[in-house]
């Protein structure tokens, strides 16, 4: 019979030491000084008051020649062309579908820029713009790549490509976007045997690995038979893997999840999410990632 | 109810692995998430607690006041209970968008605290007919994670555990007016039985099978719960159906027999960190809510 975890709160303190590469960073609240000197340009985050050029948001002064901005540690997705994101349908609209993506405005994912399944390329009818909602409905997930960024701010998708579109059975983490380390590639096929989607976003898709490429079907026919024991305890693993990085503030890519799940492999899945045995995979993580680059 | 909507493929994930004993998180069907508890964090109350469940946050603070007996209970005190769902735990609640769950909560709690034996009411009278403690609970929600019912019911408990209600002196007058007099050590107080007590198990029915401790995500997959609540012993004094969804016999027999296993070793655990938590006394270091 398994005994309730109950335990009493212990204050939190950082893993490890802070390892700051290439240099101190240098960190700011809001209403800090960051320089009082005013040969410089204002770039984002920070404000210009009593000639002293001031910090808005919680976060790193970054410099380039003389712009001076202050990148938030933690923040709202803001979109750029070319990133994947994770969404979730909210709306159904005349030709576009409205798309959550945690960023300060829903996303729009127009009916014009949507794969029709059978990879066709023609005009949009009035019949498709009828069909949209058996293509996609409130609650559903899909993969997409950001087109443009209108000027208010909310992104414009697409699924232009056989790799995105509807996501069928998996798991699905949210976590904020400044944790995803950009990368050449955002679909990484584990070893471990399954697969993972790591949106800029901060939404993170794990699912089976699929066993065939359906090139035919362009991702709209998902998968409804059930995923067996073998996947769901890798799939498990992971989340819990990524849960624990995520808390320790580590940046998440697809080395630093296979280092993690790697070490969590001794302990059970359900005591990955356990504070000291999240310290120790963490601190192993850490130390394997610092021995690759140095 | 604080909801996420799922995709019909991530709905049937969940079902499919509650069908094989393995939840998202790696869990079985029978086991709690990481739960923390810590008492008297609010000072200006008898007694506080504070539970976190995964995600969900509960804040509960017990306040002793003086009161007049009800009619029909003359020799006994009694608890009134206020349970507050701030927009701090979800959006849905700004305005009066929490006032239902809230009542429902309230009420729940009214209904399992008022079968008999469940606290000593007679330990809380003073002078029969004319004065009694009263014990206001109020329960603020901070963060809405899923299971609500049993994260407020282990943190009352608790609260109720580090409740200290000062001992009060009756003085008889010549004439025969009644004075109370208030003891003057500040720890001269009683404390109050939580052995029989009772917690809250909230099985969501998933597929064919049930589970504890549903998540958001797990209870937007369930369309039925039976809330049932127990005793340490292992008794079962109410029983509550929530949801759209219908149950048949059967398996409401099952849920109840696991709702009595896992209350039973829930209020184990519960009680060892309670006193474990006493008896660092005051070499304990508060985490509060800054730690």
């Amino acid at each position: 019979m398994a005994a309730v975890p109950m335990r009493l709160p212990k204050v939190r303190k950082a893993v490890g030491p802070s390892v700051p590469r290439g240099g101190e960073k240098h960190l700011v609240v809001p209403g800090d000084t960051i320089t009082a000197d005013t040969g410089y340009m204002r770039g984002h985050g920070t404000y210009v008051a009593d000639e002293k050029l001031i910090a808005s948001v919680a976060g790193a002064v970054e410099r380039v020649n003389k712009l001076l901005c202050v990148t938030p540690l933690r923040s709202r997705y803001n979109g750029e062309v070319g990133d994947i994101v994770v969404g979730r349908i909210t709306e159904v609209q005349q030709k576009r579908w409205k798309v959550e993506t945690n960023s300060r405005l829903d996303s729009v994912l127009l009916l014009s820029s949507m794969n029709l399944p059978g990879g066709e390329l023609r005009r949009r009818s009035a019949e498709d713009e009828l069909a949209m909602r058996d293509y996609l409905q409130e609650g559903d997930l899909i993969s997409a790549e950001v087109q443009s960024v209108f000027s208010d701010g909310a992104a414009s998708l697409h699924t232009r490509s056989l790799k995105y579109g509807k996501l069928g059975q998996g798991v699905l983490v949210q976590v904020s976007p400044s944790l995803v380390k950009r990368q050449k590639t955002h679909f990484h096929d584990l070893p471990c045997g399954a697969s993972v989607i790591l949106g800029n976003n901060g939404y993170i898709w794990i699912y089976p690995t699929p066993e065939q490429k359906d090139e035919e079907a362009g991702g709209f026919t998902t998968n409804l038979e059930p995923v067996p024991l073998s996947d769901r305890e890798v799939i498990s693993r992971l989340r819990n893997c990524i849960v624990a990085l995520v808390t320790q503030k580590l940046m998440l890519f697809d080395t630093s999840i296979l280092y993690c799940y790697e070490a969590s492999l001794p302990h059970q899945i359900k005591d990955i999410l356990k504070p000291e045995v999240m310290e120790e995979i963490v601190l192993e993580t850490r130390q394997k990632l610092l021995n690759l680059e140095g | 109810m604080a909801s996420v909507v799922l995709s019909e493929a991530e709905k049937l994930y969940i079902v499919h692995g509650v069908q094989e004993d393995l939840r998202v998180d790696g869990r079985g069907c029978e086991d709690y998430r990481c739960a923390e508890v810590e008492t008297d964090v609010v000072s200006n109350t008898s007694g506080s607690a504070r539970v976190k469940l995964g995600h969900t946050d509960i804040l509960v603070g017990v306040k002793a006041e003086m009161g007049t007996p009800k009619l029909e209970k003359p020799d006994e005190g009694y608890l009134e209970f206020f349970v507050d769902c701030s927009a701090n735990a979800t959006p849905e609640f700004e305005g009066r968008g929490g006032e239902e769950l809230g009542t429902e909560i309230a009420n729940t709690l009214y209904r399992i605290f008022s079968s008999e034996g469940s606290v000593d009411l007679k330990s809380l009278c003073i002078n029969p007919r004319e004065h009694c403690w009263v014990l206001y609970v109020d329960v603020l929600l901070l963060e809405c994670g899923g299971n609500l019912f049993d994260a407020i019911s282990i943190a009352v408990k608790a609260a109720l555990f580090n409740t200290r209600i000062p001992k009060v002196h009756v003085l008889e007058d010549e004439e025969g007016s009644k004075e109370i007099e208030l003891s003057d050590d500040p720890y001269d107080c009683i404390r109050l039985s939580v052995e029989d007590v009772p917690c809250i198990v909230t099985l969501s029915k998933i597929g064919y099978r049930h589970v504890v401790d549903a998540t958001l995500q797990e209870e937007a997959c369930s369309l039925a719960s039976l809330l049932i609540s127990v005793t340490s012993k292992g008794a079962l004094t109410c029983m509550k159906k929530i949801g759209k969804g219908s149950l048949d016999p059967e398996s409401i027999f099952e849920m109840m027999e696991t709702g009595k296993r896992v209350g039973k070793s829930l209020h184990t655990s519960l009680q060892k960190i309670l006193d474990e938590e006493e008896s660092l006394g005051t070499t304990r270091q508060k985490v509060g809510f800054l730690g």
